[in-house]
């Protein structure tokens, strides 16, 4: 049993300490949490996702006060009550729906500059994992609320989308009602999408953001050159006052500082869009109330889901589906089918470099056919090869990375 | 610098996809109708000069259906009794010389669901014998027009008797009247009779029309101005084979009922443009701020 001093003052630093070790963990959590200096403005993504996070989550609180998940009402209470009546309740509206779409841009980003500097490998391996779950639960997240305002896209992304489950010709359409609560979307789907959207996807979310927190203690942050550091070592120069020769900076204040810069400059381009430029964010579609009576001439996710939609969507219905599982996990294993040593920028890591600018071109193709009309031949050709060049280049990963030559830690 | 040359790598390929998913895929998916400006150049000007005074004593043809309170006529059935004749209750046409297009009601008086584009079963029958009875009727009609109607009047006239607008409290059949539940009971019988007659009115317009016109209420959101502008000039070029009608409204006319839809449709616009600038320039503050205490954080570092 510890020791508590009788005489310490109720909330001084001392009896803090005696029983919540706050000195300790302002250490190991901030102030000698080593990040090395070697790094660019990509490092601070993962403060930019956070920050965002923390919008959607305050945002979604005001939101959540005035929405109805009613079949009959929530149309309105998003797009009369809250647009009209609320104070401010256009603006709390508009920042939800910016932020829900450009927090899978930082996402995306913030995924390929791990790709990038190989900040999976050699011990980061469930940093990638955690991430990759985030980034699961963020779709399952963006998905759910995407349902609420019940409008027509609302509607019928719900109907596409839980017949997935269908499985195809193994036809499972018993699993559809049974996560449907009903033959087609109607209040049970309503109910339980809303229930998935304002708490337990936001409480898995939370956990897995603590979790991915705790991946990265251990192993640190990869740097520019994926230079493998002696943290202790580069920790003691910074201590004895070397700040030029040391490697490392403290996460508070030094790496904090350029965040919070980094920041800045974000929420500048974020407001901006919030102000003047929201209609990426919200599709026109969605402002026709849902109607099961009518198939709206194009049903588009929104564009965060595309690429993967137009793995699905070349095939005939059952090779269609395997893709798109296919794509949904592959990323995940991404640590074990690189079979390189190397920890290096992709630029030089030969033939790897082309695998990662092919596979962002790549995504950023089937992003875009995604969304056109595949009824126009031309299309649905580019979507076909663009989707045949994804699945190509994961089962080319590993083979040609084994080949991969040792490449020095520094240039 | 090499921080910038990342940063430019980033900004390029944003951009490419947000190209890519926004501007072109919507020019792809929706085929573009070019704006006529209003100008109705299918109808041909008759080229005949209509007489005010000659119209005054032709407006008889016009007066077995329609009303013009600011003349002091009644219309000869209301709202509901007109819908169970026609299946649409016809207009006032007080007003009617203020937003419609001279050389389109000349047309349409002729032959109204010729120049409306709108099916045979067209409610209107041809109610001018000659262009001349029709251009007098017209040159009547625009003397008795008021010289201004609020935008909100225009929407009325030309769109609201077969679409609601339920956030402006609009119904095809008047504005919701207030009213007030019978305190004991909490039951409002004024307004559950109203609902009644507005629901009687639907399904008499949606039985004419093949389905309910669509509440207008956020409609500027949902198809955008540019779809707005052509459909309403001609609803055929958008959406071939629908029931709506061409109206036949001025390029004046329409502006006033666009302002309107963007009134009710989108009333936060005005707030936005005033909030935004204080909420960026906070940002940009802070910016600058978060720039000096980096540059003095990281000073001697490297």
């Amino acid at each position: 049993m510890a020791h508590f001093d009788p005489n310490a003052r109720p909330f001084s630093n001392k009896w803090m300490n005696e029983r919540l070790a706050v000195d300790t963990l302002k250490r190991v959590l901030s102030t000698e949490y080593w990040i090395p200096k070697n790094i660019n403005f990509l490092w601070a993504m993962g403060m930019v996702l956070a920050a965002t996070f923390g919008v959607l989550l305050i945002s979604g609180i005001f939101l959540l006060m005035y929405y109805i998940p009613d079949t009959k009402l929530a149309f309105d209470s998003v797009n009369y009550t809250i647009m009209s009546e609320v104070g401010y309740g256009w603006l709390w509206r508009h920042v939800h729906g910016v932020a829900a779409s450009v927090v899978f841009l930082i996402i995306y980003i913030h995924m390929l500059t791990g790709i990038y500097y190989g900040s999976y490998k050699k011990g980061r391996e469930l940093i990638w994992i955690s991430g990759m779950l985030l980034f699961v639960s963020f779709s399952a997240e963006a998905f759910s609320g995407y349902m609420l305002p019940w409008g027509q896209m609302s509607y019928w992304a719900g109907m596409v989308i839980t017949n997935l489950f269908s499985l195809g010709s193994l036809e499972f359409n018993g699993l559809v009602e049974w996560i449907r609560g009903d033959y087609v979307p109607g209040q049970a789907f309503l109910g339980r999408f809303f229930m998935l959207h304002v708490l337990l996807m936001p409480l898995i979310i939370i956990g897995l953001i603590v979790l991915h927190f705790g991946t990265l203690r251990m192993p640190h942050v990869n740097n520019k050159d994926g230079e493998e550091y002696d943290f202790d070592a580069e920790a003691e120069k910074w201590k004895a006052g070397k700040r030029k020769e040391s490697k490392v900076i403290p996460f508070n204040p030094v790496f904090l500082s350029k965040d919070v810069f980094v920041l800045g400059i974000y929420f500048i381009l974020f407001f901006y869009l919030v102000f003047y430029h929201f209609e990426f964010a919200m599709d026109p579609v969605n402002f026709d109330p849902a109607d099961p009576l009518k198939t709206p001439t194009h049903i588009y996710p929104e564009w965060y889901f595309l690429w993967s939609y137009e793995i699905l969507r070349p095939f005939s219905k059952d090779i269609g589906l395997i893709w798109f599982g296919f794509a949904q996990v592959i990323f995940m294993l991404l640590p074990f089918l690189d079979r390189s040593p190397n920890v290096a920028p992709a630029n030089r890591r030969r033939p790897f470099r082309c695998w990662f600018w092919i596979l962002v071109v790549d995504m950023i193709v089937l992003t875009i056919m995604g969304k056109l009309p595949p009824t126009d031949p031309t299309f649905a050709l580019i979507g076909k090869v663009a989707a045949y060049t994804f699945i190509g280049l994961w089962i080319a990963l590993p083979f040609i990375t084994m080949k991969e030559k040792l490449v020095g830690g520094k240039k | 610098m090499k921080e910038l040359k990342v940063l430019a790598v980033v900004v390029i390929f944003t951009l490419i996809t947000y190209w890519g998913v926004e501007p072109y895929a919507h020019s792809q998916m929706h085929k573009h109708v070019e704006s006529q400006d209003f100008k109705y150049p299918d109808i041909n000007a008759s080229g005949v000069k209509g007489d005010a005074a000659a119209g005054k004593n032709k407006i008889a043809a016009c007066a077995g259906c329609h009303g013009i309170e600011s003349q002091g006529m009644k219309a000869p059935m209301d709202a509901m009794a007109s819908s169970a004749a026609y299946g649409v209750n016809p207009p006032d046409l007080s007003k009617v010389g203020a937003i419609f297009d001279e050389k389109f009601l000349i047309a349409f008086l002729q032959n109204p669901a010729h120049a409306a584009h709108a099916k045979p079963n067209f409610a209107m029958p041809p109610s001018a014998g000659s262009a001349q009875d029709a251009a007098d009727i017209v040159a009547y009609l625009k003397s008795i027009a008021p010289k201004e109607v609020s935008n909100k009047e225009a929407f009325e006239l030309a769109c609201g008797r077969c679409h609601a607008a339920r956030y402006a409290k609009w119904t095809q059949i008047g504005t919701v009247p207030k009213t007030k539940p019978n305190i004991k009971t909490g039951k409002d019988l004024d307004k559950l009779k109203f609902e009644q007659n507005v629901a009687e009115y639907q399904n008499k317009l949606a039985a004419y029309m093949g389905k309910l016109p669509p509440d207008l209420s956020i409609i500027i959101r949902a198809r955008g101005k540019h779809f707005l502008e052509t459909f309403v000039e001609d609803p055929q070029t958008q959406l071939p084979g629908t029931a709506m009608p061409r109206v036949g409204v001025t390029k004046e006319g329409y502006e006033k009922v666009e302002a309107y839809l963007e009134e009710i449709g989108d009333p936060s616009k005005p707030k936005r443009e005033a909030v935004g600038p204080w909420v960026i320039g906070f940002f940009f503050i802070f910016t600058i701020l978060a720039y000096l205490w980096y540059k003095s954080q990281w000073k001697g570092l490297k």
